[in-house]
């Protein structure tokens, strides 16, 4: 199964849209990381307002992901974690640290723009 | 489901002789002439009944003319009892009994203590009566005891079933009242934390907070820790714990009112709270989070 990713101004917007597999997940890595300079953009939203299960893999690798895309040049935000998903993270230990993170969408673009924009000033 | 077990609990107390208190013939002669006796002699066992209760100075918090009456509703439904052989009535009558003295501050000791003295009242009226008549004495104690001992454990098991429906009552409703999420601004939550922080309390603070900010669309939270008397390696761990959960949904959190005695804890037992954004008062808090959110606080003038 693949995750679109989409184009939106400077931006590319990921939707996770359910469950992946841990080999979906590692093919959407490598996907978004050539995309990510290839479509020039400037920042990633990584959108995962479906998912009501985030295991220590998918957040290792949404970490990564994010992590990769800075050396590529770009920012990430994670959107749309949902509350009982980020309760059952954290008593995991899973606290993405280092990642920015967002409510959703909105917020989201907000959050990229506003660093976009402290960026080139 | 705790209803349930006055059956076990009377059955280990009786003994085998009398479950479910059935009566063969010679018994139920013996516990209607019994009866007859109880009903004879109402006024005088009561009175001796009353006079040990403030003998023993129990039921203290209660006057005189509450404790004879009470002494003679538990005196009838006793009776009752041994007539009948029935408890749902005593039953209900100790739990009524018990919703209104509990809040007077009636200890459990004291209305088992009254229940036994009934009990013991009564034996001395009967050895009284029979002490004559050996054999008759033996067969009628034989009658009387078990249920005798039956009526103390339901008026004892009504008594502590109802207390503990308070404490539960009492601890739901702190629960509910302890946690409140306020949204002081737009985009700016205050989570005042007062009294001790369990794992479920600390689960539910979290869960509670966390829906707030996704309601309120909150950026900012102020967790309050002013009321919070002691925190140990436990506790801190839950503060971070729901600081990180909220950062996921992108709120950073302010953490305010922390105590010297808690800041000295904390550092004594190694909890780094380096990742935290702690500030002095809830003042402060609030400050700095306007300060994130962009607002400016402007005194027009001054007050009078």
């Amino acid at each position: 199964m693949e995750v679109p990713i989409l184009k939106q101004g400077s931006f590319l917007i990921a939707t996770v849209q359910a469950a992946l597999s841990d080999a979906d997940l590692l093919q959407f890595r490598s996907a978004l990381i050539q995309y990510v300079v290839r479509s020039r953009s400037q920042g990633v939203i990584l959108d995962v307002t479906d998912l009501d299960v985030l295991d220590s893999f998918a957040s290792r690798t949404i970490r990564e992901i994010s992590l990769m895309i800075r050396l590529r040049g770009a920012e990430t935000v994670i959107v749309g974690i949902q509350p009982e998903v980020a309760f059952a993270m954290v008593q995991l230990g899973l606290t993405m640290e280092g990642v920015a993170t967002a409510l959703d969408l909105d917020e989201g673009l907000q959050y990229l723009n506003h660093r976009s924009k402290t960026a080139t000033s | 489901m705790l209803r349930k077990n006055d059956g076990a609990l009377g059955t280990t107390s009786q003994g085998p002789v009398v479950e479910p208190f059935t009566r063969s013939e010679p018994t139920s002669l013996l516990l209607r002439e019994l009866v007859g006796h109880l009903r004879q002699n109402r006024t005088q066992l009561r009175e001796d009944w009353v006079s040990r209760i403030t003998e023993a100075q129990l039921l203290t918090a209660m006057t005189k003319e509450e404790i004879f009456a009470e002494a003679t509703s538990v005196y009838d439904s006793y009776v009752e009892v041994l007539q009948t052989g029935t408890f749902e009535a005593l039953q209900t009558y100790a739990r009524n009994l018990s919703e209104r003295i509990i809040p007077r501050g009636v200890e459990t000791n004291e209305v088992v203590g009254i229940v036994l003295l009934l009990r013991d009242v009564l034996a001395r009226s009967l050895f009284a009566k029979y002490q004559a008549d050996f054999e008759k004495l033996d067969r009628i104690l034989d009658a009387y005891e078990p249920a005798a001992n039956r009526i103390a454990n339901t008026v004892a098991v009504g008594f502590v079933q109802e207390r503990e429906r308070v404490i539960r009552q009492q601890q739901e409703a702190i629960r509910e009242l302890s946690t409140p999420v306020l949204q002081v601004r737009e985009r700016l939550l205050i989570l005042p934390i007062i009294g001790v922080i369990d794992p479920q309390r600390a689960r539910q603070l979290t869960e509670q907070l966390l829906r707030g900010i996704r309601t309120n669309r909150a950026k900012v939270v102020v967790i309050d820790i002013t009321g919070v008397a002691a925190m140990d390696a436990t506790v801190a761990n839950h503060l971070v714990q729901t600081v990180e959960a909220s950062r996921l949904l992108g709120a950073s959190s302010i953490v305010t009112g922390l105590s010297p005695e808690i800041a000295q804890t904390l550092v004594n037992i190694g909890v780094d709270l380096g990742k935290m954004n702690t500030v002095g008062d809830l003042q402060g808090g609030i400050e700095q989070a306007e300060r994130l959110l962009g607002y400016k606080v402007v005194q027009l003038a001054e007050a009078n």
